[in-house]
């Protein structure tokens, strides 16, 4: 308990130097259009493929689920749409990218750690937390709203794909994704990302920024950047439900 | 100058540094030399304000760094270079990206003047035209030599070198040691070089400090050191079959 305590305090006094004002906006911008590149750009290819292939097998145990012939085909289009929008897009895509992107940024800042990169920055009076921790969390919180737009649209494609190999007609499904649509769950969703977003991205940095020790340390750091934004991440997951749709 | 008073440093139970008083001179080459876990690697780090001092009182040029406000303190870190064990270049720039950091941070300078101090500062040591090239391409002692470049592109007045010379071979060590020393009297900066490598002590050591379990046992210059009769410090200098017959000489 007492070391969950020392953790919380030095995160925040970390968030705290993180959230000042950037030295230079000129340099600020050229590593947040990296950090996009890095955290965002590089993701969309892993979010493609997954979200396809989640959203044919939602949409195929779905049809599969509900042999009961008074149940209508058009539910396997409402099934699928309701779980990519709800809980796929933004929760299980941002667990996976805990696992992609926020390892990438510990063990990048725990081996900037531990090859004294970061010790260069604080003696040339560079707050560093700031320097190099704000632009990985405005990039991810900028960058994967629209990964989880992305996603929400490659898995209804999937989905659709799914459903044809399972005697699910195109108009089916489409009455399906149509029916009753709710705007509020993409707003739901949105926001759940931008948490989630924060999260991987600070919690992350904190664990690499302060990594003690050489590389085994870093990938330490790694492994624990990632259990304890997923963790958080499940966490949040039901805090915010409970408060936006419950 | 940098004075340093009554310094105290502990890290839980372990007293690592005990009321250290010292001068380190502008303008020579200042020695910090001792064991592993002596305490030179704490000292340094207080003297480059990545530690603080439990204790005692750090002089840049007669000023107390523990009583400078925060835009002073900023003002000062300008005029402080370090060499890094490892060189610690930042990985994603080139040689000419991370030697241009601290100019494109700190000044206003347009980019053709930051490039001319750029070619200047690779000239000086010796790596002219070597500006594209990543840290990963760059051997150890030109790792140490974009260092020092990078350390000196804001001439500052002074400069921190922590083990210049792990991992070099003897060649390159007497080259990076002579590139310190030359700098240290071409700027008249108060260079502060933490070493526990006999060859360099004699190569550049003119104001060589001891350290031995966190205190300052012996002070002198090479000279004084090759005559001191100081057992803890004859013992650790004289280690090897080649220093004592040196000594017997």
């Amino acid at each position: 308990m007492l070391k969950l305590l020392e953790h919380l305090g030095q995160y925040f006094i970390m968030m705290k130097k993180v959230m000042s004002k950037p030295e230079k906006f000129k340099v600020f911008w050229k590593q947040l259009l990296l950090e996009i590149e890095k955290a965002g750009l590089n993701s969309i290819g892993i979010v493609l493929f997954i979200s396809f292939f989640v959203g044919g097998v939602v949409s195929i145990q779905t049809a599969i689920n509900m042999s009961n012939p008074l149940l209508p085909k058009y539910l396997v289009g409402l099934a699928s749409r309701d779980s990519l929008i709800l809980e796929f897009a933004p929760t299980m895509l941002s667990l996976i990218l805990a696992g992609k992107v926020g390892s990438s940024i510990a063990s990048e800042l725990g081996s900037m750690r531990v090859s004294e990169q970061i010790d260069a920055l604080e003696i040339m009076g560079v707050n560093s937390a700031s320097f190099l921790i704000l632009p990985k969390i405005i990039a991810t919180i900028f960058f994967f709203p629209f990964l989880v737009i992305i996603s929400m649209g490659i898995g209804m494609v999937g989905a659709w794909i799914g459903g044809l190999s399972v005697d699910v007609t195109t108009a089916d499904f489409l009455s399906g994704l149509k029916y009753e649509f709710n705007p509020f769950y993409v707003t739901y969703s949105l926001i759940k990302t931008v948490v989630f977003a924060f999260i991987i991205a600070s919690v992350s940095s904190y664990f690499g920024y302060f990594t003690k020790g050489g590389s085994i340390a870093v990938g330490k750091s790694s492994t624990k950047a990632v259990v304890s934004s997923s963790i958080l991440i499940l966490v949040f997951n039901f805090i915010l439900t409970n408060l936006l749709l419950a | 100058m940098i004075e340093i008073k009554n310094i105290e440093k502990h890290f839980g139970d372990n007293h690592v540094l005990k009321d250290i008083t010292h001068k380190f001179e502008q303008g020579k080459t200042n020695l910090i030399i001792g064991e592993s876990g002596s305490g030179k690697t704490t000292l340094l780090k207080i003297l480059v304000g990545l530690y603080k001092n439990d204790n005692g009182s750090v002089f840049f040029d007669g000023i107390d760094v523990n009583k400078m406000k925060r835009k002073e303190e900023k003002a000062l870190h300008q005029e402080v270079g370090m060499l890094f064990q490892g060189g610690a270049l930042y990985d994603y720039m080139t040689v000419e990206e991370n030697i241009m950091f601290p100019l494109t941070m700190f000044t206003e300078k347009t980019e053709e003047e930051k490039l001319e101090r750029v070619n200047f500062c690779l000239n000086r040591v010796n790596l002219k035209g070597e500006n594209d090239l990543m840290p990963s391409e760059l051997s150890g002692g030109m790792k140490k030599r974009v260092a020092i470049a990078r350390a000196i592109v804001m001439q500052p007045k002074y400069l921190f070198c922590d083990e210049p010379n792990s991992g070099l071979d003897p060649k390159t060590s007497i080259l990076i040691d002579n590139l310190i020393q030359e700098i240290t009297k071409e700027y008249n900066i108060t260079t502060i070089v933490n070493t526990h490598d006999m060859n360099s002590v004699m190569e550049i050591g003119e104001h060589i400090a001891y350290i031995n379990k966190g205190e300052i046992w012996w002070t002198g210059s090479k000279e004084d050191l090759i005559k001191s009769e100081n057992k803890e410090l004859n013992d650790f200098v004289f280690a090897s079959e080649l220093f004592k017959r040196i000594k017997n000489v």
